[in-house]
């Protein structure tokens, strides 16, 4: 063995290393799952051009005017039949000739039906010789950053840091300690904070790989922008993973079995995933539990991380999250090493 | 046997190079059971001791408070003149461990596992030397998932031999084991007493503290009970031989007859042995029944057996079994706490 290998802290490092890379569902739930779920997401709500909307006529001259609007597809039918397709939704609207002019059925507390009844009247309108009064043109636009998918990275983000660091610290202690291997550790000359100290080594290693790995598909696939600072985002994820690897130390400082970790990281976890806004903004939430919702680690991460990712906000005018943050990592680490329990 | 080991332990202990262990007034209790309670040992360098007794005797406490991994409630013990106090960090460079139940992790190799823990050492055996001493050349990079049992024990070995400790405890090595990779083990625990090694090992196995240790403690109830080399425990039941026998009337067919309902479960009949007779025989040391088989400890065996026949004929009883072995640890054991559960 040289040097390098007769250290402790490097082959305690490594082994943590060794230990996860031979793990393939840890593989799986730290890169693979974030990005399966940013791709369902992505797909799921993506933003799609207008929809052509199904309407109905009853002569077919009245059909040839509808039709004409690139909005509308028309056919022909007479009131019985449409009714029938309107009550079934095969249509969203009927246009009946009558005597003294035209007149639209449709539901007004269906918003399609409503955008169909606007353009078929401006259909009917202009087959019927309406000018304009003022010439109108279109600009469109279609910007990243305000689509589904840019809020929900910042989000995948937060949530796959949190687990990746709460699953990787506490469950592998737990199993640990559990197989007497921290009893026959600490029964050897190593160094206890060295054993910690690869924990928070192989987890910083791992988080450059994962957050590279992670946004690099969002910034390629859904081209989310980064409006921020690489490196303030850089220093987010960093604190955001050190706090849940903290987090994840205190819920494994005590219990004695896998199961009993897992649930207790379950029930730490659940709550930041429904309250956190990964999904959606936390501020839906009624302004009596605000406190609460800010107050939690998830929270101040994703807040944060859109802040910088979307706005291209500047950390110093998010300390109040960063402070958030910071306090999660001191305490949970700082209680976790009075109570840590080897064995 | 204890307390005249104690005073002789002390004016060694005293001396430059000192006991390798020395334990006095050792007490601890769990929630409310005691698990140790007052035990005085002394083990000298370059011994091989045994802490021999049942399980939930104190063994695993005893050996644990020894490796610093446990504190007593009460007590001293000073491993290689050192104690947990002030010295702990020597201490655990000077000593090796093997724990009951540790289970390394599945996914590593052999050879990884023993490079972690040689880096844990400041000097020691190289990490080849560690395996070749364990015979674990063929699984060097073997995961320890495609481990036996007793392979895996051979590993636990080996990692505690890395640091090339001075003193070596090995708690129950041989538990779990087939009887082929215990007498592996056992090899390798001789060989390491060869080199002159103090070890400290703990089993319930009698035969292995038998066959390994100079001196053995016997425990119970947390507490020693008896102290010695296991020929001095054997001798001290005072005889060397043990003669088990059954019988049954000879005029009545097995079965059948007044007794028949009694009969115990090994097929002995209880039939009324005259003991006296039997325990005046020359060279019959003591007696007792268990479960309808009689024990007889017996000096000069080759005289006293054919006197056995002779009394046993005299009472009209027949023989429907009888064998003969050399006295054990066994036998020291069951005599011991035999005699204490009667009491109690």
């Amino acid at each position: 063995m040289n040097k390098l290998e007769l250290s402790s802290f490097y082959q305690l490092t490594s082994v943590r290393f060794k230990l996860f890379v031979r793990e393939p569902e840890a593989i799986f739930w730290i890169f693979i799952f974030p990005i399966l779920l940013a791709v369902g997401l992505g797909i799921a709500f993506r933003n799609r051009p207008a929809d052509v909307l199904p309407v109905g006529g009853t002569t077919a001259q009245l059909t040839q005017a509808l039709a004409a609007d690139k909005g509308l597809t028309a056919k022909t039918l007479d009131e019985a039949e449409g009714t029938h397709e309107l009550a079934t939704g095969q249509i969203l609207l009927l246009a009946i000739q009558r005597a003294d002019g035209v007149a639209y059925k449709y539901d007004d507390t269906n918003p399609d039906a409503r955008t169909a009844r606007l353009l078929a009247d401006r259909a009917v309108q202009t087959a019927a010789g309406r000018k304009d009064a003022v010439l109108a043109g279109n600009e469109l636009v279609h910007e990243a950053g305000a689509r589904y998918i840019d809020f929900a990275v910042p989000g995948l983000l937060g949530l796959n840091l949190m687990g990746s660091a709460m699953w990787g610290l506490g469950f592998a202690i737990v199993d640990e300690r559990k197989k007497k291997l921290l009893k026959r550790l600490v029964a050897s000359p190593m160094p206890k904070s060295e054993y910690l100290g690869s924990f928070l080594v192989s987890r910083l290693v791992m988080l450059i790989i994962e957050v590279a790995f992670f946004l690099g598909f969002a910034k390629i696939a859904f081209g989310v922008p980064f409006r921020g600072s690489l490196w303030q985002l850089s220093l987010l994820c960093l604190m955001t993973s050190m706090a849940f690897s903290a987090l994840g130390l205190l819920t494994a400082s005590r219990a004695k079995t896998t199961e009993a970790v897992s649930g207790l990281m379950n029930l730490v976890m659940l709550p930041m995933w429904i309250l956190s806004g990964v999904f959606f903004s936390a501020s839906r939430f009624p302004a009596v539990i605000q406190p609460v919702v800010r107050a939690l680690p998830l929270t101040a991460a994703i807040e944060a991380m859109r802040g910088n990712m979307l706005q291209g906000t500047g950390i110093q005018s998010m300390m109040p999250q960063m402070l958030i943050l910071v306090a999660w990592f001191v305490v949970p680490f700082a209680v976790s090493l009075r109570i840590f329990r080897w064995r | 046997m204890a307390e005249a080991k104690l005073g002789h332990g002390e004016q060694r202990s005293s001396g430059a190079t000192g006991a390798a262990l020395l334990i006095r007034g050792l007490r601890k209790a769990f929630a409310d059971v005691v698990a140790v309670d007052g035990l005085d040992l002394e083990v000298a360098r370059g011994e091989c001791f045994g802490l021999l007794g049942p399980n939930g005797a104190g063994k695993t406490t005893t050996i644990e408070i020894c490796e610093g991994l446990t504190s007593p409630d009460s007590g001293t013990v000073e491993v290689l003149s050192l104690n947990w106090q002030s010295g702990a960090k020597e201490l655990r460079q000077r000593i090796g461990i093997q724990l009951q139940e540790t289970q390394f992790p599945d996914k590593l190799t052999v050879e990884e596992t023993l490079k972690m823990f040689r880096s844990f050492f400041n000097r020691g055996i190289s990490v080849e030397e560690s395996i070749r001493t364990a015979e674990l050349e063929e699984k060097r990079k073997s995961r320890v998932v495609g481990l036996s049992g007793g392979q895996k024990q051979r590993l636990a070995m080996a990692t505690a031999l890395v640091g090339d400790p001075e003193l070596l405890f090995l708690d129950e090595p041989t538990t779990g084991l087939d009887p082929q990779a215990r007498r592996h083990l056992w090899d390798l625990v001789d060989e390491l007493k060869q080199a002159g090694r103090t070890i400290i090992l703990t089993t319930h196995y009698m035969d292995e503290a038998e066959r390994l240790c100079d001196r053995v403690a016997i425990m119970d109830h947390g507490r020693v009970i008896a102290l010695g080399t296991p020929q001095e425990l054997i001798g001290s039941i005072g005889g060397e031989d043990i003669v088990e026998f059954a019988v049954t009337d000879s005029h009545v067919p097995e079965g059948e007859g007044p007794f028949g309902e009694l009969r115990a479960g090994s097929g002995a009949p209880k039939i009324h042995v005259d003991v006296a007779a039997l325990m005046a025989i020359e060279g019959v040391q003591s007696h007792r029944v268990d479960a309808g088989l009689h024990q007889l400890s017996v000096s000069e065996l080759h005289l006293a057996v054919p006197r056995i026949f002779a009394v046993l004929k005299e009472q009209g009883l027949h023989l429907s079994e009888f064998r003969t072995h050399s006295a054990t640890l066994e036998d020291v054991f069951v005599r011991l706490t035999g005699r204490n559960l009667r009491d109690e």
